[in-house]
């Protein structure tokens, strides 16, 4: 039986969800009314916005200026691109958390053991490189150190129990993206970890800064955990008695997972890719440090119109206007998809 | 999922033939700043392109933060992504002095770019970067306030004579405060307003042994008459307000003065954007009897990093772009008024430029900045609102985060001079400065 609500506790909780919900548009509602205004009028203080007059002039400064449809093309090649690239490492992984988990770790070491473990890899490493003075100059040292380096850990991660793998995963996702952009940025940089020139080869002419061949795999990375997450708790939820019916009928490993379970996945499927569109789309950390122009999103595209000498808060709107539509149109389109996807299993 | 597969690597060959298609039409990798000038600069680049066939040039625009992170992280790795570096007077000496830039040859009559302008660019006698445009700092007011107050600007205005026109101009109840400056926490913000206000009190950042200065009665004298002026006469909110929220108040009427870049000369007299465009009058900043001047000097400047594969063309192009003829080609295109000011002694003898009506008070006020001697006392450190060391951008923006809550009435004066005292000293001590 339903339960009864009072009229007055209704509207109550119908009022503050539009406060809170105009509260959270105000901000988008405010850049899309001052792109259309002169720069100094949107600067004005108490602002006036309504009294004021309208122009477009702002959105043909961004056009002369920028190739807007550049960076509409390198974003969508970026989010469209991780995200199927996503699909293809985050569905098997998925299925084999779901339907094949690992209930116990399979290595019989103590936490206390990998840990001196690999601490004792670590100081191995750094007694070598204290040896070397630091700077070994010998890429096979260098190699070797890495492989002892990230082996041990690696090699735990490997054993652990899939809840535990899970959450390793996700907890990937919580550490601050500054703390890795100069390891990053060495490893993508012409002359630094990798591509430099190491006697027997020279890959000092390569680099992947400022390339689809950087960024697409790093948008895939950077969201896998959450892709990976969302598409198990989908697959969760399909009974493991349909897959083992279709692999009694004979089905292979790819039938079971192409034919049988992924058309039963689709709604979260569809919902998953829809969200790291989203997600990659929005990316700007990663974009605005290691792209210049080849490669560069809109994120990198908004933060042209900023500048700290004259105004810009007109223009930089109109950027952001132009750069949020498309997204927004997805997002508009497919927004009951999403909602059904983000609810799915959520009610039992 | 075949079809999957297929669009997977159709996609990347698309991308990559797309990435290849446009790194053939490139030579020169340019990353500069998205200020006016250098945006025109990028409308005029057939002229350059025409006489120089072979070299093609690819622009990066970035805000002045994003870019300064980026280049730095470039160079300091020496990653050759850019071949022409736009940087300040902040950044030349310390990267020429590591070796980080090429030595430019090829400037056209470098003897006529202003003496501070290249002293403040050069390494040893060497110019390591080329300027595109510099600025001092100066005073701008409006004429028709100070009338109505019953006053006349003076030419060499003093601090007291600014307070006390600023007291006398401000109409809370009309809007109108006596003086907006800057209060937005950062190196480059309020600290380039503050450290020479400083500076024309008698204040230095540190002494001949690197010790900073906070607690010298000179630096209390200059905080404690900023924060007065600023709770007597200065806008609502100031801690948050830099160059671009003071020029929406000048421009919208709501400053009797302004003290900040000889920049903001173009945008507060264009009658397009400023409501008192006709009424605005310029004077240089203000002393306090210590013989120093509470104005600054920048330039931003074109330098060549050394990872840099291009040098020969990249000394052309910033031959081009800093040269008299650049600049008569902005005059004819564009009015004198657009020609990127503050960087050669000819353009200030051009009787076309000083009709314009803030050109003669840039001139003044860049002349009357010396970076080698920023303050009556000795210092070690050349640099007038910033000392040139790689520590300075971290302190700089922690002390002025210090000064800029103590404007916001979080701390107390003296409270905020002892924090950045402390602060100072501990880094400082940790950077080896101070044994």
């Amino acid at each position: 039986m339903a339960r009864k609500q009072s009229t007055r506790r209704t509207v109550a909780i119908t009022i503050l969800a539009w406060f809170i919900g105009l509260l959270m548009f105000f901000p988008i509602l405010w850049t899309a009314v001052a792109a259309f205004k002169s720069e100094s009028d949107a600067y004005t203080l108490p602002q006036n916005m309504l009294s004021t007059p309208w122009t477009l002039e702002n959105f043909g400064i961004v056009q002369e200026r920028s190739d807007y449809f550049r960076y509409v093309f390198n974003t969508v090649i970026i989010a469209v691109l991780s995200t199927l690239l996503g699909l293809l490492f985050a569905v098997p992984a998925a299925w084999s958390m779901a339907f094949a988990p690992r209930t116990t770790p399979s290595s019989t070491i103590s936490g206390w053991g990998w840990l001196a473990i690999v601490f004792s890899c670590g100081l191995i490493a750094a007694g070598v490189l204290y040896a070397n003075g630091w700077h070994p100059q010998n890429a096979v040292v260098g190699f070797l150190l890495l492989l002892l380096c990230i082996v041990p850990p690696t090699a735990w991660v490997w054993t652990r129990a899939t809840t535990d793998t899970l959450l390793w995963m996700l907890s990937t996702k919580m550490m601050p993206p500054a703390g890795a952009l100069i390891a990053i940025y060495l490893m993508f940089n012409r002359n630094g970890l990798i591509f430099k020139d190491w006697g027997w080869i020279n890959l000092s002419e390569y680099n992947l800064i400022d390339s689809f061949w950087g960024m697409v795999p790093l948008a895939m990375l950077l969201n896998l955990p959450i892709i990976i997450w969302m598409l198990y708790t989908y697959f969760k939820e399909i009974p493991v008695e349909i897959l083992e019916a279709a692999r009694m009928d004979g089905a292979s490993l790819w039938n079971e997972i192409v034919r049988v379970l992924t058309p039963m996945a689709l709604p979260g499927i569809a919902s998953t890719c829809l969200l790291n569109l989203i997600l990659a789309w929005n990316e700007a950390f990663w974009s605005l440090n290691l792209t210049n122009k080849y490669a560069a999103p809109l994120s990198f595209f908004i933060s042209e119109y900023s500048s700290p000498e004259g105004q810009f808060w007109a223009k930089l709107s109109a950027a952001s206007l132009m750069a949020i539509v498309p997204i927004l149109i997805v997002g508009w389109f497919s927004q009951k998809q999403l909602v059904r996807g983000l609810t799915f299993g959520a009610v039992k | 999922m075949k079809k999957l597969m297929t669009g997977v690597v159709g996609g990347f060959a698309l991308a990559l033939m797309a990435g290849t298609a446009m790194a053939e039409d490139t030579t020169l990798t340019i990353a500069t700043v998205n200020n006016g000038d250098m945006i025109r600069m990028q409308k005029y680049t057939d002229d350059f392109t025409a006489a120089n066939p072979g070299i093609k040039l690819n622009w990066v625009t970035l805000e002045e933060n994003d870019l300064r992170q980026k280049v730095t992280k470039d160079i300091s790795t020496k990653g050759g992504q850019y071949d022409v570096l736009t940087i300040g007077m902040y950044e030349t000496p310390i990267w020429g002095k590591k070796g980080w830039l090429v030595p430019l040859a090829g400037i056209d009559d470098p003897k006529d770019i202003l003496p501070a302008v290249a002293g403040g660019l050069s390494v040893d006698g060497k110019l390591y970067a080329a300027p595109f445009y510099g600025e001092s700092s100066f005073v701008m007011y409006r004429k028709d306030l100070m009338a109505k107050a019953g006053l006349k600007m003076s030419d060499t205005p003093t601090w007291p004579e600014i307070i006390a026109a600023a007291d006398k101009m401000t109409d809370r109840a009309a809007g109108i405060n006596g003086i907006c400056l800057r209060g937005k926490a950062g190196w480059g913000e309020n600290m380039a307003f503050l450290g020479t206000m400083a500076n024309s009190f008698g204040a230095r950042w540190f002494d001949e042994k690197w010790h900073p200065q906070f607690d010298t009665p000179e630096w209390k004298a200059a905080i404690t008459t900023y924060l007065k002026v600023m709770k007597d006469d200065g806008p609502a909110g100031a801690s948050g307000n830099g160059f671009s929220e003071n020029l929406a108040l000048f421009q919208s009427g709501k400053c009797g003065m302004w003290a900040d870049a000889t920049a903001a000369g173009s945008f507060v007299i264009d009658a397009k954007a400023s409501k008192n465009a006709a009424d605005v009058g310029f004077t240089i900043a203000p002393d306090a009897g210590f013989g120093k001047r509470a104005n600054w000097l920048w330039a931003w400047a074109l330098a060549i990093p050394a990872g840099s594969k291009k040098v020969d063309a990249a000394q052309k192009f910033i031959g081009w772009a800093t040269s008299k003829h650049y600049g008569e080609l902005i005059a004819a295109k564009e009015g004198w008024a657009n020609v990127p000011p503050g960087t050669r002694t000819s353009l200030y003898k051009n009787p076309e430029y000083l009709k314009v009506p803030f050109a003669a008070m840039t001139l003044a006020s860049m002349n009357a900045a010396d970076p080698m001697h920023p303050t009556a006392k000795p210092v070690p450190y050349t640099g007038i609102q910033f000392v040139a060391i790689p520590e300075f951008a971290g302190i700089g923006t922690k002390v002025g985060e210090i000064f800029s809550s103590a404007l916001a009435g979080q701390i107390s004066a003296d409270d905020a001079l002892k924090q950045a005292q402390d602060y100072t000293t501990a880094e400082m001590t940790k950077a080896g400065y101070i044994k």
